[in-house]
């Protein structure tokens, strides 16, 4: 559905313009997710860990790789999930824009804890600049991580994900978009949108 | 993502429509909860000025504001009447252009005339929050009132309440059960026969005792407060006398405990008047809720509002 957070993210007004690309599948996903819990927990084995899911796919793909490891070795990683609306850099810019806030819950102290955080995409490093902000609010953690399923590159600033599955070249006219079941009411995928008039030029 | 309309001020109730209601609603709850935090500020208005402009005394409500404000970072001039210039003459217009000048983003402002914010607004490029005009309006207390009544009834829809006690020159009974109607929230009065206008929205029914108000079967009593200052006419005799007829005693409690009832009060209370000691420690009271939900409603609010000095105008 064109809706008008889309026409913002993907300045391309017309739909019969768009190529849209698988590049993963359910199969792929789970594999990633598999990769990404394996590496995270390769990483500080003595640390106390928490995750902390971005709203809102960040929530899932933070969930996803708990299950996994919980699957795999039988050990339960909370997930808490924060909402990083009140501290995105852009609030007078918005226009007409009118963010729902949602709540935040962390149900758990993040002092001395590591903590990784979650989000489906890293694009400007906007997000994650502003997700920092808020953690520390909550706490003093021992170390931050940044866990992302995909890399489109394009950074603003300097943040860095610790771990991904996938890294794509785009530019800042395409669109990544990562689809959950659990959000989306469809199958898992990865796909990139991109314009048709955009490509033949 | 809310589809909205840009609104500049928060004037009234009546000229909300149900989606920002229910915008400002639903964003206070996530407000709410930062307080639970150690650190209670978020940085989202941080570099913006809010100006409160009070010119009748107000503790409550002018902290609750400062203290939304600060809480979305913001910076706050407090500018009271006894230490302004309004004083020494300076018209109501004039003050404004001072304001101006001082490019608040956010101006707050309660006056005892009905109307004045709503000069102020069209005057002015900042975003103006009506804090209380006259017998005018008091959005903000409605908009605190329904959160505090939706946090109790999550289905709020048909829940019954009763207002007591001078709604004639109550700003905020009008303002609450302006907003409680168009929230299918049904609402009643029981008052002196002098505090109670002859005509008043069709929607509230008029209860005419306390019998009548405990076989109505309120899920919430909310208590006005005595105006004190206001009783400029004698509008009952005494207030031993109101007392005895319309302020919740013991006997009136035990009432209210047994149907389940909730109690609410928009501050501050005038103990031995509308309300004995003893009902002010009732377990169902909302009053320090209410309080809280203020600061949280004011947040959403200054978070809502579009003022048209921003980048982007």
């Amino acid at each position: 559905m064109w809706t008008a957070q889309h026409e913002q993210l993907f300045p391309l007004k017309n739909p019969q313009d768009i190529v849209v690309k698988e590049i993963f599948g359910p199969q792929e996903i789970e594999d990633g997710i598999e990769e990404l819990a394996q590496s995270i927990i390769a990483n500080f084995p003595d640390e106390d860990v928490v995750f902390v899911g971005l709203r809102t796919r960040g929530v899932t793909l933070a969930k996803r790789v708990a299950a996994t490891l919980q699957k795999n070795r039988h050990t339960d990683y909370p997930v808490g999930t924060l909402d990083i609306s009140l501290y995105r850099d852009d609030f007078g810019h918005r226009g007409r824009e009118f963010p729902s806030l949602e709540t935040s819950e962390l149900p758990f102290e993040i002092d001395g804890k590591r903590v990784v955080l979650f989000d489906e995409v890293i694009y400007t490093g906007r997000t994650i600049r502003a997700a920092l902000e808020g953690l520390i609010d909550y706490g003093r953690p021992a170390r931050i991580e940044l866990a992302v399923l995909v890399d489109r590159g394009l950074r603003e600033i300097p943040i860095q994900p610790d771990y991904f599955v996938l890294r794509l070249d785009t530019t800042a006219l395409e669109y990544v978009k990562v689809r959950f079941r659990e959000d989306d009411v469809q199958e898992d995928s990865v796909v990139l949108e991109s314009s048709k008039s955009e490509l033949e030029a | 993502m809310s589809e909205l309309k840009p609104r500049k001020d928060l004037l009234d109730i009546e000229s909300l429509d149900l989606s920002e209601i229910e915008y400002v609603l639903s964003n206070a709850v996530p407000f709410k909860q930062l307080f639970q935090r150690s650190v209670k500020k978020v940085p989202t208005l941080r570099g913006k000025t809010v100006l409160n402009l009070f010119y009748e005394p107000s503790t409550r409500t002018s902290s609750s504001f400062e203290v939304a404000a600060h809480r979305l970072s913001a910076d706050v001039t407090n500018f009271t009447v006894s230490s302004s210039s309004v004083v020494k003459g300076e018209s109501l217009l004039d003050t404004i252009e001072t304001l101006q000048a001082m490019r608040s983003d956010y101006i707050v402002i309660r006056h005892k005339a009905a109307g004045v914010p709503g000069i102020v607004a069209q005057h002015t490029k900042a975003s103006v929050v009506n804090a209380g005009d006259g017998f005018h309006a008091h959005p903000t207390q409605a908009l605190l009132d329904a959160m505090t009544v939706r946090e109790v009834f999550p289905e709020h829809q048909g829940r019954r309440v009763v207002i007591v006690g001078d709604i004639l020159h109550s700003r905020v009974a009008r303002s609450t059960s302006t907003l409680f109607h168009k929230l299918g929230i049904e609402v009643a009065y029981f008052g002196p026969g002098t505090l109670v206008p002859a005509e008043r929205h069709g929607f509230l029914r008029r209860l005419m005792s306390w019998e009548e108000v405990f076989d109505w079967k309120p899920d919430v009593i909310y208590l006005l407060r005595v105006q004190l200052e206001r009783q400029e006419g004698a509008f009952f005799p005494s207030i031993a006398e109101y007392h005895k007829m319309y302020g919740l005693n013991s006997l009136r409690l035990n009432k209210l405990r047994q149907l389940n009832s909730w109690l609410m009060h928009p501050g501050p209370v005038n103990r031995g008047v509308e309300i004995t000691d003893e009902a002010m420690r009732y377990e169902r009271s909302l009053i320090s809720t209410q309080v809280e939900n203020g600061i949280a409603v004011r947040m959403a609010v200054l978070h809502w509002l579009k003022p048209e000095n921003g980048v982007d105008s």
